[in-house]
């Protein structure tokens, strides 16, 4: 018996039940499981609460905001997840690569170059394309040039992010300061995530492409494990580094830019679920913190709709309140050390 | 056989490895020595495709690696650097386990398994084997990687100054452990090394590095002389046979 094995077994035995209990506690599928059962219950709490009238109307009203909001929950969450193992960092976004700063710039010109109202009367398919389509490309530019091109690591491009992230905000602002009031005050408005006022006849689009996206990010789920060890290591025991990352940075891309453009820009909450996702699981393999991720987001979001509609009568937005309830939990998750 | 041709490394201007050509033969510890700076890592990292050179080949048996897959090139050679710090919490046999991934790509069978079990056993881990690695000492820890590297179960194994932060007892069951992998397994081992002496007593050949250049490549007897060390180290080395093997004593 070795030193190490010697001095195991001179454990106190409270030590040793520690340890069995730590890592034995909650098995992942039932944790799954349990989170299954919660959504449920959110739903259904969100459906009924305060239903007075017809139930034809009810159900197609409130049904579209459910669905909104799992799509988004969990394009948001997934992507959280897959950033956080690509960067090999628990604390980052995919916001952080100046998403909701490019998201808010597209909204400022429109309304700066064509006036409160036509940006109130426009298609909004055509918004949702041109905001997808603008975003990713913008994101894809970004990738191939400073990853593929430029030979640069991973961190040179989130911090060219965070820059780039900083310059068009400075832009937004001035355009924001020299248009006149009142489209300021409808521009305003699309800032902040909204479930009220989002177009039902995008849902389609958007489920397609995040269904797409999900699809793929779940074919990779076992190479993500790996490149969660950072790059050396992974290259170590075989990912091709390179071509895996630049997929995974596709896969956010999209998720990030159809739920941006679907409702506004939600990312800090991603950086909750995902963190209470490892917290909860105590797991580092992908195939289940992505969907408990997931399933957490969409217990997030509409219970905090709920709250929103039928507390707070419509009195504030739900980025609000995630971010509000979000930040406390985030902090004392900080402080007890579950993040790390 | 590893066989580097011209290989070239910079950052920036600065030449980290000059143009250096070796031959490193099949089964035994090849030893890489040198002072710090003379570009060891940097070589064992080429050689491990983790860089990219600036110009120069290295062939795996008569095969070039540019030309490989990263997955097959996985199931030849395994490389462990210097610092693994990771940014996700595992369990000892989590990261064994991870070896297998070249193999399993992620599903581990039951002969994946059976290949975790032996290198746990071989580096006797069987009883840290669900503590997590950030609740390790620093030696323990290292055995946990070394362990993940003979679980990849290839032909060459890498590694760069696996004995930094273990104890005397431990620095040395590990080098009989490479022994053992060597002679029993069939494997190559390519080991840096700081103590000259742990190169002397268990390597078969040594690689002496200077300035980015291969400055001494032969057995240990020929590198173990005061004017080979002199020449690599710029220290005077008092050699002295002891228990049949050249030992360097460089207090002065």
């Amino acid at each position: 018996m070795s030193a190490d094995a010697r001095a195991i077994a001179r454990r106190p035995a409270a030590a040793r039940q520690l340890d069995r209990r730590r890592w034995g506690r909650f098995p992942p599928t039932v944790v799954i499981v349990v989170l299954c059962v919660v959504v449920a219950i959110s739903i259904y709490l969100f459906m009924t609460l305060g239903a007075r009238g017809s139930w034809s109307f009810i159900i197609p009203f409130r049904g579209r905001k459910v669905l909104g909001m799992l799509l988004v929950g969990t394009a948001i969450s997934v992507s959280t997840v897959m950033f956080q193992t690509v960067t090999t960092n628990r604390i980052l976004t995919p916001s952080i690569m100046g998403f909701d700063a490019l998201y808010m710039l597209l909204q400022t010109c429109l309304a700066f170059f064509l006036g409160a109202t036509s940006l109130t009367q426009l298609d909004g398919r055509m918004m949702f394309a041109l905001e997808t389509v603008g975003l990713m490309a913008f994101a894809g530019a970004l990738y191939y040039w400073l990853f593929v091109v430029g030979h640069r690591s991973l961190h040179l491009l989130v911090l060219a992010g965070i820059v780039l992230g900083v310059m068009l905000r400075s832009v937004t602002n001035l355009l924001q300061r020299v248009m006149d009031p009142l489209t300021f005050a409808v521009l305003q408005d699309t800032f902040f995530a909204s479930f009220n006022t989002f177009d039902a006849n995008l849902l389609l689009p958007a489920g397609i492409v995040v269904g797409a996206a999900l699809y793929a990010a779940w074919r990779m789920r076992h190479t993500l494990d790996i490149l969660a060890l950072g790059r050396e290591m992974a290259m170590g025991l075989g990912v091709d580094y390179r071509r895996t990352v630049t997929q995974a940075l596709a896969i956010i891309t999209a998720l990030v830019a159809v739920s941006t453009a679907l409702v506004g820009p939600v990312t800090f909450f991603g950086l909750i679920v995902a963190n209470l996702a490892y917290a909860l699981l105590r797991s580092y393999r992908h195939r289940v913190i992505m969907p408990a991720a997931a399933l957490l987001a969409a217990v997030v979001l509409i219970l905090g709709q709920t709250v929103l509609e039928r507390v707070l009568g419509l009195g504030t937005s739900l980025s609000v309140i995630v971010e509000f309830a979000g930040g406390l939990l985030f902090i004392y998750l900080v402080l007890r050390g579950v993040v790390r | 056989m590893i066989t580097a041709r011209n290989l070239t490394k910079r950052y920036g201007q600065t030449v980290v490895l000059d143009d250096v050509s070796v031959e490193i033969p099949r089964g035994g510890i090849t030893a890489m020595i040198g002072p710090n700076g003379a570009g060891k890592s940097t070589l064992l990292s080429l050689v491990g495709r983790l860089l990219k050179a600036d110009g120069g080949t290295v062939e795996i048996d008569g095969v070039p690696t540019n030309g490989m897959k990263q997955s097959e090139f996985a199931k030849k050679v395994a490389i462990l650097r210097q610092d693994n710090h990771l940014a996700v919490r595992l369990t000892v046999e989590d990261l064994v386990t991870f070896g297998r991934y070249p193999h399993s790509q992620g599903r581990p069978t039951v002969q994946d398994r059976g290949h975790v079990e032996a290198a746990l056993d071989y580096l006797e881990l069987q009883d840290l084997r669900h503590r997590f690695l950030d609740e390790l000492s620093g030696g323990q820890r290292q055995r946990a990687f070394v362990a993940m590297v003979l679980c990849q179960d290839t032909d060459y194994v890498l590694l760069d100054e696996p004995l930094a932060s273990l104890d005397m007892r431990h620095a040395v069951a590990m080098m009989k452990r490479m022994r053992g992998v060597t002679e029993d397994l069939g494997k190559t081992v390519v080991i840096v090394l700081h103590d000259i002496n742990f190169a002397a007593s268990y390597a078969d050949t040594i690689v002496a590095m200077r300035d980015g250049r291969v400055v001494q490549h032969a057995v240990v007897d020929e590198v173990m002389t005061p004017e080979a060390l002199r020449a690599i180290y710029d220290v005077d080395v008092h050699v002295e046979q002891i228990g049949g093997k050249p030992i360097g004593v460089y207090y002065t």
